[in-house]
């Protein structure tokens, strides 16, 4: 046991990150940029589903806002992109995010379980409707036309928000901040009692979650170049994370991530190989999933772990 | 110094009463019991206070200060700790964490997370869970569960620690465990107020005995007084 | 103006008693099953293929269909939770873990069904013309067909509802709602029984998918709204009451009557604005406890 926490988390794991992270720095230069831009969406849905998980994980609460929370990035993107610079037109996306998900978070964080789901999925979808409504009968126009970013710079702004909110996702789970977060997932009614303040704590981790999916809205409005509120709130974004969070397994850091890059990867092969056949393929890959894999790939990870370990002592 | 002290306390939950018109004062370093026949009230009472339910009417004062109405984190901090019937851990979390997050978060006083986790270790001492600080909370053995929450809960530095049948459950050789427990936490100087269904242990280490019935007080005074109650004896057999 | 009203209030009947059917059949799986089946929608969509292909194709009426579509979706709804749903639940630690789970699983069979449908229909929108000949009540127009889709919606209910509450299993099922380990005490087959109840939500799927057709054009994408819709009106008519659901479904067809004579596009909108508010002041809706 003692070998295998020294691989994790020593001065070796921490140098691991830093090669992939340099790799993940320079790919863009020797490599087509049909490849740079499958790799921004990817890391599109990484950034959403680590964002997802740093409240959702803990607490348990299973938010479906994340399209609202992206699709605001989004439109903020689209209505300031023309007279602000990138940097600020994202991390504005990123506020804007912020602060609705503190409104809502106000509003809902006192509903539990399955009226927690059923409201936060309501509240994108409230929000898609009534801009689609707005758009068609008060301004004419449905949709907006965003300012053009070229790939390479929309990948680097994606890959500093990834690392960001890896780096976020980290330090919280480390702080006492995720252990009140984790508290409330295990018994909340015992976290307010030892003096956790369950309304401020989770509103927060809903926000900073929330800020890091309006970032990223914010930047892939300008890879996307037209939007409209079907494409900026489209209601797979919300199921999207939660998936790829339980496929990856919640728990542990790298299980979303890998969950997310894996099913991303898999997205974007299906809906281009098999146009016609991919939400069957994938229906079918959620259902095996969860049959057979519970703890989604943290669990079968820790299993082999286990297994290691066994054989391990075994041969001693 | 009254401690704490009830007026007038009532819960209804739709049309029923659960807890009605109930005064109560309990004062400061005794050990008070609650006991009464099941559905009495007793929980509910422990929950007005801890903040766990709103009153529908009365008012409750801890240390002069009026607590009803508050939520149940900021009445911690001030100084009120509790355990549950059924203890409610964070299974998911380690023994130490358990109690760690009590000591980052039950006071007033901002502290470092290394001296937490020191305070943490003591705690585990002062109740004999030293040896499974790093066992998951979920993977413990009832008495150890009880223990945990009993640690859980001094973590937040209370001057007032209400348990919830802290005995319940035990078997014979844990009973006079969890007393001495009790009476060590209790020449800490921290005030007990307990419901407790065990009568040998509430009639050998209670200062003041309440008797809830049917969500009313129907008695008040010392153990001697309440064994020969006849209202008291009444009500038990009659259940 | 009468007309007007009378308009919208038959309009929102003829609505009302759709969601009313679906709405039943929601509450059963979940309040009941405690599977969350979001997927709900397409076993209402298929319904509704079924019965176009079965009328333009054979010219089979769609109230046969209907007969035949319940049933059908019935089995298939009754297979699926006892081989699916029935093995999560054995293998789930926990009743939050059976929930997410049962979420997941059926958030699966939507994709399936769905891509199922486009592949089968294609993404097109459909409709055909049955009874469509116009009725005049008291004034105000309809088509024959919504008049006919409101009573079978009524009926059904009425059947149902009695069968609920008059039938044993009826009885079973709601005791197995109120408080399983007991009812299982008393000798309910719980399994069968949560089993039934799935089915039963599927049928009433298969019932309301002709009726829509009926009266709307249909697409494959059409079933994540009436999902929603169930889903608002069980919340609306408090969670676990079937009287609650019946209820609630007219009430909120009458609401998107109203909207919709003002403004078509704003029903779905007032609906999720409906459901936000009650989320916020009364989750327990009109029946819950």
């Amino acid at each position: 046991m003692d070998r295998v926490r020294v691989i994790s988390k020593g001065p070796f794991f921490f140098g691991l990150i830093f090669l992939v992270l340099i790799f993940l720095a320079t790919i863009p230069l020797y490599v087509q940029p049909y490849l740079v831009i499958l790799l921004t969406s990817i890391f599109m849905y990484i950034i959403i589903t680590v964002s997802w998980a740093i409240f959702s994980g803990p607490t348990r609460y299973i938010s479906l806002a994340s399209a609202a929370f992206f699709g605001v990035g989004v439109y903020t993107s689209a209505i300031l992109g023309k007279a602000f610079p990138l940097s600020i037109v994202v991390i504005a996306g990123g506020l804007v995010s912020f602060v609705v998900a503190i409104f809502i978070g106000l509003l809902t964080l006192r509903l539990r379980g399955m009226y927690f789901i059923i409201f936060t999925f309501s509240i994108s979808e409230l929000i898609r409707n009534f801009l689609l409504w707005w758009e068609t009968n008060m301004t004419g126009t449905v949709g907006r036309w965003v300012v053009i970013v070229d790939h390479m710079t929309v990948y680097y702004v994606v890959l500093v928000i990834f690392m960001m909110a890896l780096l976020t996702a980290y330090l919280i789970k480390r702080s006492r901040f995720g252990l009140a977060l984790r508290s409330i997932g295990e018994y909340e009614e015992a976290a307010t009692h030892i003096g956790i303040n369950a309304t401020v704590v989770k509103t927060i981790a809903f926000a900073i979650s929330a800020f890091f999916m309006g970032a990223a809205g914010a930047i892939m409005a300008t890879k996307w170049t037209y939007i409209d509120p079907r494409i900026a709130f489209d209601p797979l974004l919300s199921f999207m994370p939660v998936l790829m969070a339980i496929f990856g397994g919640t728990g542990q850091l790298y299980g979303p991530v890998f969950g997310a890059a894996i099913f991303a990867y898999l997205e974007e092969i299906l809906t281009t190989k098999f146009p016609y056949y991919y939400m069957l393929l994938f229906g079918s890959i959620l259902i095996i999933v969860i049959l057979f894999l519970p703890h989604g790939m943290v669990g079968l990870v820790q299993k082999w772990r286990k297994g290691g370990l066994k054989r391990q002592n075994a041969n001693t | 110094m009254r401690i704490l002290e009830g007026e007038k306390v009532t819960k209804h939950f739709g049309g029923l009463a659960a807890v009605h018109h109930v005064d109560f004062a309990i004062n400061q370093g005794e050990v008070a019991g609650l006991i009464g026949p099941n559905g009495a009230g007793k929980t509910t009472l422990f929950n007005l206070i801890s903040g766990s339910l709103p009153a529908t009417a009365g008012e409750i004062r801890y240390k002069g200060e009026k607590i009803t109405g508050l939520k149940p984190h900021q009445i911690c901090k001030m100084g009120v700790a509790r355990t549950f019937q059924s203890a409610k851990l964070f299974a998911g979390l380690t023994v130490l964490e358990n109690v760690l997050a009590a000591s980052l978060f039950g006071t007033k006083r901002a502290i470092s997370v290394p001296d937490a986790e020191k305070e943490a270790t003591e705690l585990l001492k002062f109740v004999e869970l030293s040896t499974v600080g790093a066992i998951l909370a979920k993977d413990l053995p009832i008495a150890n569960r009880k223990r945990l929450e009993v640690a859980r809960a001094l973590a937040t530095k209370p001057d007032l620690l209400m348990f919830d049948e802290v005995m319940a459950g035990l078997n014979p050789t844990e009973v006079p465990q969890a007393m001495e427990l009790i009476t060590k936490i209790r020449s800490k100087g921290i005030t007990i107020f307990m419901i407790e269904h065990v009568m040998k242990a509430i009639m050998s280490v209670c200062d003041r005995i309440i008797v809830l019935h049917h969500g009313s007080k129907i008695a008040e005074g010392t153990p001697e007084e309440i064994a020969t109650s006849k209202t008291v004896v009444e009500v038990y057999l009659g259940e | 103006m009468f007309v007007t009203i009378l308009d919208i209030v038959i309009g929102g009947l003829i609505m009302g008693g759709i969601y009313a059917l679906i709405a039943v059949g929601l509450s059963l799986q979940y309040g009941v099953g405690r599977v969350l089946n979001v997927s709900h929608g397409e076993f209402i969509m298929i319904g509704a293929f079924a019965t176009w292909s079965l009328y333009t194709l054979l010219g089979v009426s769609p109230l046969l269909s209907l007969v035949i579509c319940g049933p059908v979706l019935f089995i298939i709804g009754f297979l699926i939770h006892r081989t699916l749903f029935q093995y999560l639940r054995d293998k789930s630690e926990s009743i939050g873990a059976f929930a997410d789970s049962s979420l997941l699983a059926s958030f699966g069979l939507l994709f399936i069904i769905q891509n199922v449908a486009l592949l089968i229909w294609k993404a097109d929108i459909r409709g055909y013309s049955y009874l469509s000949s116009s009725v005049s009540i008291l004034g105000a127009i309809f088509a024959a067909n919504r008049l006919v889709a409101l009573l079978f919606a009524v009926v059904i209910s009425l059947v149902f509802y009695i069968f609920l509450t008059r039938t044993r299993l009826g009885k079973a099922i709601r005791a197995a709602a109120e408080d399983p380990p007991t009812a299982q005490v008393m000798g309910v087959n719980i399994h069968r029984v949560l089993a039934i109840c799935f089915g039963l939500g599927a049928l009433m799927a298969g019932f309301a998918g002709p009726l829509i057709s009926m009266i709307y054009e249909i697409q494959p994408t059409m079933g994540l709204e009436y999902t929603i819709i169930s889903i608002i009106v069980v919340v609306l008519g408090g969670l676990g009451s079937i009287t609650g659901s019946l209820i609630g479904g007219f009430i909120l067809g009458l609401i998107g009557s109203i909207v919709t004579y003002f403004d078509p596009g704003l029903s779905l909108i007032a609906y999720y604005v409906i459901f936000i508010l009650l989320l916020l002041i009364r989750p327990t809706g009109i029946f819950g406890k």
